[in-house]
């Protein structure tokens, strides 16, 4: 195992961001991870979400969470995007590439990727 | 599923909704044969649902009717010649479940492992409170990976969570260097 010192390391680094987290989670994220979900590529999605939130800074701001199935698995991976006072994104058929652009475009600059959403992508 | 590492996800996710503290994915692998073993402390079945938890018609999901997690963990295992089987108790003095799956490597239907350590970054990321105890044992060299997220918490204290980016990538690091080590000659 690596050393636990490292780990140490990174509780004490976190901790004095804690107070900063405090008040979070404006930007819900939401992948799919039930059977349907997780056959149909959910793992990679999810973990690319939660990488690309870091690497974009936007952890305080964006909450990344799994669900069970939503009930559209025909077009899993499934992703919902939950923002106050909006209305909810579904996003269908996601990868790790396009999860990273709707981290770019949809999280950071507040574009909704039309091109990925249900209404679009399903009609 | 392309990968058994993905169906160790989806079935530890059925402990996790059992509500189980303490959930342990152990894999157990020689020159042959690989076995799985995934016991819980969650709350059990009644012996009338493991008998009918193979059945795909069978499941505790709302948004409908079949339930296809544990078929294709048994499909995945007997298509190799391999075995499956599922025991429960749900008594209040002694509940949990073991859901057991073994595997002829050899076997032209194995379905590969694959990235069994994404497997266990994704459950702790998706329920970080629960304490989670993952070992790989490689019989023929004795060497073994092992993670068990008790000791984590204990160095990280109660402010930061398991869930967390940083936790999440040293957790991901350790477990490939491990695997590096123990597939090292």
């Amino acid at each position: 195992m690596k050393s636990l010192e490292e780990l140490a390391a990174i509780r004490d680094k976190m901790k004095s961001k804690v107070v900063l987290r405090e008040g979070t989670g404006e930007i819900r994220v939401v992948v799919g991870m039930a059977t349907c979900g997780i056959a149909a590529g959910a793992r990679p999605v999810l973990n690319a979400f939660a990488e690309k939130v870091s690497e974009a800074g936007l952890s305080e701001k964006v909450t990344v969470s799994q669900t069970g199935c939503i009930g559209i698995c025909q077009y899993e991976p499934v992703v919902e995007v939950f923002e106050a006072g909006k209305e909810k994104v579904t996003y269908v058929k996601m990868t790790a590439e396009k999860a990273a652009e709707v981290v770019e475009k949809h999280l950071k600059g507040g574009e909704v990727v039309t091109e990925y959403t249900i209404s679009t992508a399903v009609s | 599923m392309k990968e058994i590492s993905l169906n160790i996800l989806d079935i530890a996710k059925n402990s996790v909704k059992a509500g189980a503290s303490r959930i342990s994915v152990i894999i157990t692998e020689d020159e042959e044969t690989l076995k799985l073993e995934i016991s819980d402390d969650g709350c059990g079945m009644s012996p009338e649902m493991v008998q009918n938890v193979t059945d795909p018609f069978c499941t505790t999901r709302t948004t409908r009717k079949v339930g296809m997690g544990i078929p294709l963990l048994k499909l995945a295992a007997e298509q190799t010649g391999g075995g499956f089987s599922i025991a429960s108790s749900d008594k209040p003095d002694d509940h949990g479940t073991v859901t057991s799956a073994s595997f002829y490597k050899n076997h032209i239907d194995y379905t590969p492992l694959g990235d069994v350590v994404s497997t266990v970054t994704t459950l702790i990321q998706g329920s970080p409170d629960t304490d989670w105890y993952f070992l790989h044992r490689f019989t023929g060299s004795g060497k073994s990976v092992e993670l068990d997220t008790s000791q984590l918490r204990a160095v990280l204290g109660e402010d930061v969570p398991l869930d967390s980016y940083e936790v999440l990538k040293w957790i991901e690091d350790s477990l490939n260097e491990e695997y590096s080590e123990a597939n090292a000659d």
